[in-house]
């Protein structure tokens, strides 16, 4: 795909330490955060990040099973996608 | 750039809402394997598809992860194997031959069904193409992923009667070979009326002889995300309500065209169409009847249905036309029975009977779709049923399909169970009176007067 951005997302319970969690393996990873918001739906917490992977040595979907881990550690599911997806079905 | 809740709706409408692509299908011309040998010609085909296809799988899979929308089945489709094989069949066993070759190249590559063991006979049938259709209750029976289809009529030419007539013996025959498992074979075989050249969907989908050496389709679903879409415009005017599927479906394709041109890059063969269609599954929540439910119906069958219908069609197409650069197929709402819960439920207490879904037929893709009917109908009736089908394609010059299961040693009452994404289906009762002076008459239809539009 074009665009190396990706979007990365965590739907769960909130606890504490969730972003400083995501945000650690992603620094490590040379990752780099472009944009990050969150919301409260139905009472289930929801964090989304936008974030640059240009520079990574790690491959994608080695990112998504790592972080996927990560979320299983905390017990909220974390979710890594490409932003073509997004792109493409709410932009025209 | 893009934000949370859109992020949010777009995964919902994955994990909650049964959001998939349904198919990646690669078409595979296999018109430069003719050979007047039978082995060297089941040889090359072998070759061709497993070469073509070597990464059809696997790059389905990957993209599958990278945007985190499944992607259910990849699949593949060939030219008419009654073109391919004309010239080195000398008899129905040489046909099977090449249903053999079909399915041992879709296991080879790791596809779950291969298409294009057909026939296109809707003007008249050559030796070749009647020896594949006689050939078909063995070929679907001793293979395991080969679909069939038979295109028996189009507007241009009209509908080929002798050819409706073979087909409905043909179509007992197979559901007798295989009545241990309540006729199951028939699901792999559909019979069509203005087939269309690049339908990603099985048993119907071939590579038609207009179509280039390789090509990608893709056919998208979606029905239980227009079903949420309508439970938040409940009781809201039909602008409202027409506005809401059009955006949904947008959505919906919009997810399509972004694998087919990813597949059709990776892959590097070209992308063909975007099939946008409403395809169920008998998942909860997956099912196109609910959405009628969801419209304003109390069981898809009710008066209204057809109406509702169309309604549902005409929106699906107008809101996915936008969202790809190519759009082919049969695009529309299927509505198979057995594999939509809504469907079965509502033929099980009555409110859908066979009439109603035919005329459903008339404003919708396809046609009559999964339908399990008793053993015993007689196969002059179910050209009967056939040759109306067609008549509908034929007069309202839309593609039309007949996929029934006469379900042999099972009456109205009793119940068939295909499994998976196949489902089951009550036996629904048929219409008796006899067709059988009509049916045996002998040679075709005409072509409708608006078909002459020189």
């Amino acid at each position: 795909m074009e665009q190396d951005k990706i979007i990365i997302t965590v739907v769960g319970k909130d606890t504490v330490g969730i972003l400083a969690k995501v945000c650690t393996y992603l620094a490590n990873n040379k990752i780099n955060i472009l944009d990050i918001s969150q919301t409260i739906v139905q009472g289930i917490f929801n964090m989304m990040m936008i974030a640059d992977n240009t520079n990574s040595e790690k491959e994608f979907d080695q990112c998504q099973k790592e972080l996927d881990q990560i979320g299983e550690e905390l017990g909220v599911q974390v979710k890594c996608q490409k932003e073509a997806i997004f792109e493409m079905m709410h932009r025209i | 750039m893009i934000n949370i809740n859109e992020v949010i709706e777009t995964n919902k409408m994955v994990d909650e809402h049964n959001l998939d692509v349904r198919t990646i299908t690669l078409g595979i011309s296999l018109l430069d394997c003719i050979d007047s040998d039978l082995k060297e010609c089941n040889k090359k085909v072998f070759e061709k598809i497993t070469t073509t296809a070597k990464n059809l799988v696997a790059t389905g899979n990957e993209i599958e992860k990278e945007i985190g929308i499944p992607i259910v089945n990849k699949r593949i489709s060939v030219t008419p194997i009654s073109l391919v094989g004309a010239s080195c069949c000398k008899k129905p066993e040489d046909f099977v031959s090449f249903a053999h070759t079909l399915d041992d190249a879709a296991k080879v590559v790791g596809v779950n069904l291969i298409g294009g063991f057909s026939a296109l006979v809707s003007k008249g049938m050559t030796k070749a193409e009647e020896m594949l259709i006689k050939s078909l209750p063995q070929a679907l029976h001793e293979t395991d992923r080969v679909c069939s289809s038979v295109n028996l009529g189009s507007t241009k030419t009209g509908i080929n009667m002798d050819a409706v007539r073979l087909m409905g013996e043909i179509i007992k025959e197979v559901a007798e070979v295989s009545k241990d498992n309540d006729s199951a074979d028939c699901m792999k075989l559909v019979v069509f009326c203005n087939a269309p050249d690049d339908n990603p969907f099985m048993a119907g989908a071939f590579h038609g002889v207009t179509e280039a050496d390789a090509i990608i389709n893709v056919g998208v679903s979606g029905p239980g995300v227009v079903k949420t879409a309508l439970e938040k415009v409940r009781g809201e005017s039909f602008e409202v309500l027409c506005e809401t599927i059009k955006k949904t479906a947008f959505k919906v394709t919009r997810v399509g065209q972004l694998v087919a041109k990813e597949a059709s890059e990776r892959m590097g063969i070209p992308f063909g169409i975007v099939d946008l269609s409403l395809a169920p599954t008998p998942a909860i929540g997956d099912s196109v009847a609910d959405i009628l439910c969801e419209i304003g119906l109390e069981y898809a069958g009710a008066p209204g249905t057809t109406a509702a219908l169309a309604l549902l069609n005409d929106q699906v197409k107008k809101g996915g036309v936008m969202a790809s650069s190519y759009v082919g197929g049969l695009s529309g709402a299927f509505i198979p029975v057995s594999e939509d819960q809504g469907m079965i439920d509502a033929a099980k207490i009555g409110a859908l009977t066979l009439e109603k879904l035919e005329a459903m037929t008339c404003v919708c893709s396809v046609g009559l779709d999964m339908i399990a009917i008793p053993g015993k109908t007689k196969a002059t009736t179910i050209s009967g049923i056939i040759a109306d089908e067609m008549a509908i394609g034929m007069v309202n010059q839309k593609t039309t399909a007949v996929r029934i299961i006469p379900a042999i040693g099972k009456d109205v009452g009793d119940q068939v169970e295909f499994g998976g994404l196949f489902g089951y289906a009550p036996i629904m009762p048929v219409n008796e009176f006899s067709c059988d002076a009509f049916v045996n008459r002998k040679g075709r239809i005409p072509a409708p007067i608006h078909s002459f539009k020189n």
